[in-house]
């Protein structure tokens, strides 16, 4: 039905250098240094956050890099490159390049089974946003997070094995995880009786030429890019050369029916609630939202944080629980409501990645001028290692931002509507009471989009 | 073969919808009159956060500060302006194009200084209008499409 093209197989070249052992390690020493930087510069550096090395490359270059660039087309690889797990790793390992013999170095505990799923990074990731009028403006704070962070996946790996932080906990994994569905690009085995034929399985044990997955996959049967870190490790234990990238038609992963999940469907819908927020809260001309966000008094922030809470689990997640028991009712539906508002729920993930694209392009074009100053200067101290920092700030092409906006939510809409249509076809046979079960949910998304477009052009 | 025409025309549609909407040339109905505005800033937002104005308008707008240094930087005009507490600066543009532009602190103010935003909408405001267009053909084309074609897909 769908095509792949076989990535590996047609250059052999760039597989060499996937299964050198020193390819990811190399680029997360790259990675680390900046992340590095980023924490020193945030405690250590200016407290104005537009001077700051780690407010202006975590929050600006970072950010719009992974979720304009990376995620859409590369899925989750930054998770191959991320510096935050990297120390627990080799810690774990006892190396940082060689596959060292022996098990991982942890207490060996077992991760709780409530909690092997994303709640907890979508609880998180809420924490976070609460805050986020703060640590986006605050180079003490972002500087702090950020070491926390690494602490946290240093702790998480001296009591449990492999990468349980990434997988559980990191709340930037959670979304990078959801909207890595969306890429063009995947691992997958080349074929799957292979694995299940093969006895040894070498990609979940580990053997000497790398360690078993590290995400706790089973690469045999891999069907979404979710909980796929690229690491790559697979690829190199692999004894049957059976694991290869490919190339595929974007989101894919969407209609992998077998796996939608309540905790991907709430994922989907926060995400999306909470791209509408910071539109609404950073880039609108209401002060006193940006007030009460930025924890003027105790008591507006907590009205302000049990407002955002509620949109995101209760408000939006009811709007679109209405769309989906409507659509039941329409198209006589027998399948349970639950299962409904899960699979319709993934519908959500392209338009949500296309609305972070979009809330992301207001940012990075105006002001994305701040690195070239901040690269000479990281700290603010008066430094000027390039010659760039007195470069003033610029806002470049700030008329051509809605037009790509606009070209984005087009985009991200019309592919959610025909996702709609298309997971309401798993369900009915029939293509027009398909289409009629899907028009609930395709309300929702265009209503959403319509908000988009009214906070952005209006 | 009819039925291939068909096909082809209904794929065309869409296009030939969103193509107008670009490109149809609209006249500005409003005539232009001069419009004084008083604008200040605090930290960290614009009083008015939103103007309104007619394209063609004159726009003398008195920027004031209250507090601390501030700036005044238009998007897509490219008109920028330093405020300093006490003293008016007048800054005199017509609103050629048509559009919502933000207005943002060029001077770094404190904290949420990244976030001081404001917004002068130029009415008739033409590029919401058309996007809005485009998005409607775009929606009609992919409901027309899904209608015609999608069973016969899988
Ligand atoms: S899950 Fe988080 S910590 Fe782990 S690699 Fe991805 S971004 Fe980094
Ligand atoms: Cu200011």
């Amino acid at each position: 039905m769908t095509t792949r093209i076989d990535l590996l197989a047609a250059a052999p070249r760039l597989k060499v250098a996937l299964k050198s052992r020193l390819f990811q390690p190399a680029l997360q020493i790259v990675t680390l240094f900046g992340f590095t930087l980023a924490i020193l510069t945030g405690i250590f550096g200016t407290p104005t956050g537009s001077r700051n090395f780690g407010i202006v490359f975590v929050w600006i270059v970072w950010w719009a890099l992974l979720i304009i660039i990376i995620v859409p087309l590369l899925g989750r690889a930054w998770c191959m490159v991320c510096p935050i797990p990297a120390p627990g790793e080799w810690l774990q390992r006892r190396g940082i390049v060689r596959r060292t013999p022996g098990q991982l170095r942890s207490r060996h505990h077992r991760w709780p089974r409530r909690l092997k799923n994303m709640w907890l990074q979508i609880l998180g990731f809420l924490t976070l946003a609460s805050f986020s009028a703060i640590i986006l403006t605050r180079p003490q704070i972002t500087g702090w997070l950020l070491l926390g962070f690494v602490l946290a996946a240093v702790g998480l790996s001296l009591a449990y094995d492999n990468r349980v932080f990434c997988r559980y906990v990191c709340p930037v994994g959670g979304f990078i995880g959801l909207y890595s569905m969306m890429a063009p690009i995947e691992l997958r085995t080349r074929d799957c009786k292979t694995c299940t034929d093969h006895r040894k399985k070498d990609c979940v044990t580990g053997n000497a030429q790398g360690y078993g997955c590290p995400w706790m996959v089973f690469p045999g049967k891999l069907q979404r890019n979710t909980y796929c870190g690229l690491c790559l490790e697979c690829l190199k234990t692999c004894p049957k050369d059976n694991i290869t990238l490919n190339l595929r038609p974007v989101g894919s992963d969407l209609f992998v029916m077998g796996e939608h999940r309540l905790d991907e469907a709430f994922k989907a819908l926060i995400m999306l609630a909470c791209a509408l927020l910071y539109s609404v809260v950073l880039l609108g001309p209401w002060g006193w939202l940006k007030q009460w966000a930025n924890m003027d008094t105790f008591a507006h922030w907590g009205l302000y944080v049990i407002a955002f809470w509620s949109v995101n689990l209760l408000l939006l997640p009811g709007i679109f629980g209405g769309a989906v028991s409507l659509s039941r009712r329409l198209a006589r539906l027998q399948i349970s409501f639950r299962q409904l508002f899960v699979d319709y729920a993934y519908a959500l993930v392209p338009l949500g990645l296309a609305a972070w694209i979009a809330f992301s392009l207001s940012f990075v074009f105006v002001n994305g001028s701040y690195a070239v100053s901040i690269i000479s200067d990281p700290f603010g101290w008066g430094w000027n290692l390039f010659g760039t920092a007195n470069q003033p700030w610029t806002p470049i092409l700030p008329g051509v931002v809605s037009f790509l906006q606009v070209g984005a939510l087009m985009f991200g809409l019309l592919y959610a509507l025909n996702t709609a249509y298309r997971i309401a076809r798993h369900h009915v046979q029939d293509h027009q009471l398909a289409l009629r079960a899907a028009l609930p949910t395709m309300c929702f998304l265009v209503g959403i989009t319509l908000s988009f477009l009214w906070l952005y052009l209006a | 073969m009819k039925n291939r025409l068909r096909r082809k025309l209904l794929y065309l549609a869409p296009f030939a919808v969103a193509a107008i909407v670009i490109f149809i040339p609209t006249a500005n109905t409003q005539p232009p009159t001069i419009r004084h505005i008083n604008l200040n800033a605090t930290q960290f937002d614009y009083t008015p956060g939103r103007i309104e104005v007619n394209q063609g308008d004159e726009i003398i707008l008195s920027l004031t500060s209250t507090d601390v240094v501030h700036g005044f930087y238009l998007d897509g005009y490219g008109i920028e302006q330093r405020l300093e507490p006490g003293i008016t600066r007048e800054v005199r543009f017509s609103a050629v194009q048509p559009g919502k532009f933000r207005y943002r602190c060029s001077v770094s103010c404190g904290p949420l200084h990244p976030f001081m935003i404001g917004e002068l909408v130029v009415n008739s405001n033409l590029p919401f209008w058309r996007a809005l267009g485009l998005l409607v053909s775009g929606i009609a084309g992919t409901l027309v499409y899904l209608w015609h074609f999608g069973g016969n897909e899988q």
